[in-house]
């Protein structure tokens, strides 16, 4: 009896079953199909600009297929990479970002270590009106800024506006909010046994810090240092205001107002230049993805 | 807690070492340790932030030479000008078109990538998340060329369908569409890597229960995905709705305002005001109309997160 009972249900259950894995599998190849018009359209622009980036001016204007290289060069790297004004720009930036991620992990590293451990007064309040300063976009107080350098400029003789180590003071508004929050969530998710038992032994705080939350900490550490370069590597409207001379450029800027002479657009060189641009933030990219990830959703996941 | 192991701390160090003097006393303590270590961070955001926003109010209050005190004289002006009621009206269709689209092809990608096994995933992901890794300012310019008037690679392929040149830039429609496509395709990886978060953390037992009452997929995601990730995705639009709303770089490559000033938003006209026209008091009080839709999604997203602290 009970097993006829298992016999009826087994093919029904059987059927069944088969129809669900034929959905799944329609459901998957319905999934590739639209993933792929995805990546298509997400890979697009930075294909174009490789494809660009391969020809010579005369392919560009004699208006053959867009999509498709006849003629594959590499004078435009060539060009570029020579140039002194484009290693100019190469290196403004480069310093730009180096020197920020210093300064902004040596203001959030210990500040966020102070917010996570340490009860003081005022303490909800500051950790509040960081990530309130997170949320402040770069365009809302750029024209203060500007007469607040050029104040200073004023007032001490110092040559602040148009040179590129000026970005170095307004940068970090825009890393240590962020780093120094994602820096409290991964701090305050350390169990608290471990810096009683450095206490115990007679740990300084200072201790406690280098010994043991950066150690353990190191993947926010990671993530929070490639947060601050990619973003001071991508900035352009700082710079945009605050530099003009074109041995004082970053990247971004550099690319888009010297390479565009007039009205003539030499676009083999612009995509060059944009592409080598877009290099550093990929490669660090392709390298450490999951802890560009990381950092990416610990912004807004970690309350 | 945390007091009970200071007090250890205390309690240990003076047996150690009692001929400190009154000041080291005090560097050892709790509050002075915290005030020095947090000390750059007050000081950075009193002067590049708090000082900024008092003196960008100053500043508002002034005429054009910045020598005489106008009042509300720079508001009244900008409420009577045409251009500015176009810009608060670009601004918002710019910000919350690109923000509802960014959301759901966000959502849209974020499942169909949650959809195949899970050892492809990492691999789709990184290719989608492709574009938000790329500076701004550097793929903008590749949308230029992709848009531009003579040798448009869209234009080539489409005139293979019979569609005519479009002037992608240049007619008020296109352009605005343009504009709002470029930040669309720059922010949608954003929201799918938040949504993929999201959704590997709802439980399976709920779809499976579901599926067991005969939900069809529909159902499954109107009564168990959204509601489980209704806090992800309130807050992940917020941050958007304030980024977008805020949007620079792309507007300025692509179109700088124009034509004829029918792709401006709030940023890129306080620029053109304020710098490039270098009337600084007018620029700043451009800027400070983002003020109040800034704050409205901060006082949203700062409630949200509270919450989501409290039930932690």
């Amino acid at each position: 009896m009970s097993t006829l009972a298992i016999d009826k249900a087994g093919p029904t259950r059987k059927v069944k079953y088969g129809s669900m894995s034929r959905d799944r599998a329609w459901a998957l190849r319905w999934s590739y199909f639209f993933l792929v018009l995805f990546a298509i359209f997400s890979l697009t622009p930075p294909l174009y600009m490789l494809i660009t980036s391969l020809k010579s001016s005369a392919e560009i204007s004699a208006a053959t297929n867009p999509w498709w290289v006849f003629h594959p060069t590499l004078s435009n790297y060539v060009e570029l990479l020579t140039s002194n004004q484009f290693l100019r720009f190469f290196w403004n930036s480069s310093m730009v970002s180096i020197v920020v991620v210093i300064i902004t992990m040596l203001i959030s590293i210990p500040s966020a270590f102070a917010l996570a451990r340490m009860k003081f007064w005022g303490s909800t309040t500051l950790a509040t009106g960081v990530f309130l300063t997170y949320l402040i976009p770069d365009s809302l107080l750029f024209i203060p800024l500007f007469k607040m350098l050029a104040a200073v400029q004023d007032i001490t003789g110092i040559t602040l506006l148009n040179r590129w180590y000026v970005l170095l003071f307004v940068y970090p508004m825009l890393t240590v909010p962020f780093c120094t929050w994602i820096m409290i969530g991964y701090f305050a998710s350390i169990p608290k046994e471990l810096d009683e038992a450095a206490l115990i032994d007679g740990a300084s705080w200072l201790q406690t810090l280098t010994r043991i939350f950066i150690p353990v900490a190191l993947p926010g550490l990671i993530a929070a240092t490639i947060f601050a370069f990619t973003v001071s590597w991508a900035q352009f409207l700082y710079p945009l205001v605050f530099t003009t001379s074109i041995d004082q450029l970053v990247l971004p800027v550099g690319i888009t107002t010297t390479l565009i002479k007039g009205d003539v657009f030499n676009w083999g060189q612009i995509m060059t230049g944009a592409l080598l641009g877009a290099a550093p933030p990929l490669i660090i990219y392709a390298f450490l993805m999951d802890y560009y990830i990381a950092g990416l959703t610990a912004g807004a996941t970690k309350g | 807690m945390a007091d009970v192991v200071v007090e250890q701390g205390r309690v240990v160090r003076p047996t150690g070492a009692r001929k400190r003097t009154g000041l080291r006393n005090a560097m050892g303590r709790k509050s002075t340790v915290a005030f020095f270590l947090t000390l750059p961070l007050i000081l950075l955001i009193t002067l590049l932030v708090l000082y900024p926003a008092v003196y960008s109010i100053h500043l508002a209050s002034l005429n054009k030479s910045m020598q005489k005190f106008v009042g509300f004289g720079n508001f009244t002006f900008l409420f009577n000008r045409d251009t500015f009621w176009m810009v608060v009206k670009q601004s918002c269709i710019f910000a919350i078109t690109a923000v509802f689209f960014k959301a759901l092809l966000g959502f849209i990608v974020a499942h169909f990538v949650h959809n195949i096994p899970a050892k492809g995933q990492r691999k789709w992901r990184g290719m989608l998340l492709v574009p938000w890794v790329i500076p701004p300012a550097m793929s903008t310019l590749a949308w230029l060329w992709l848009f531009d008037p003579s040798y448009s690679a869209f234009n080539y392929t489409l005139s293979f369908f019979g569609i005519g040149p479009i002037n992608w830039l240049g007619d008020t429609l296109w352009a605005r569409f343009s504009v709002i496509l470029v930040n669309v395709w720059y922010g949608a990886p954003f929201f799918m890597i938040m949504y993929l978060a999201a959704l590997k953390s709802v439980p399976d037992q709920l779809y499976e229960a579901a599926a067991i009452d005969g939900a069809n997929w529909w159902q499954k995601i109107w009564f168990i995905t959204l509601p489980m990730m209704r806090n992800i995705i309130a807050i992940t639009t917020l941050f958007s709705l304030i980024v977008t709303f805020a949007n620079f770089d792309i507007v300025r490559i692509l179109t700088s305002g124009g034509p004829l000033d029918r792709t401006h938003i709030f940023a890129t006209w306080a620029f053109k005001v304020g710098i490039e026209g270098s009337d600084i008091p007018l620029g700043a009080s451009v800027s400070l109309f983002m003020v109040p839709i800034l704050a409205v999604a901060a006082i949203f997203i700062l409630r949200d997160v509270s919450k989501r602290g409290n039930e932690a």
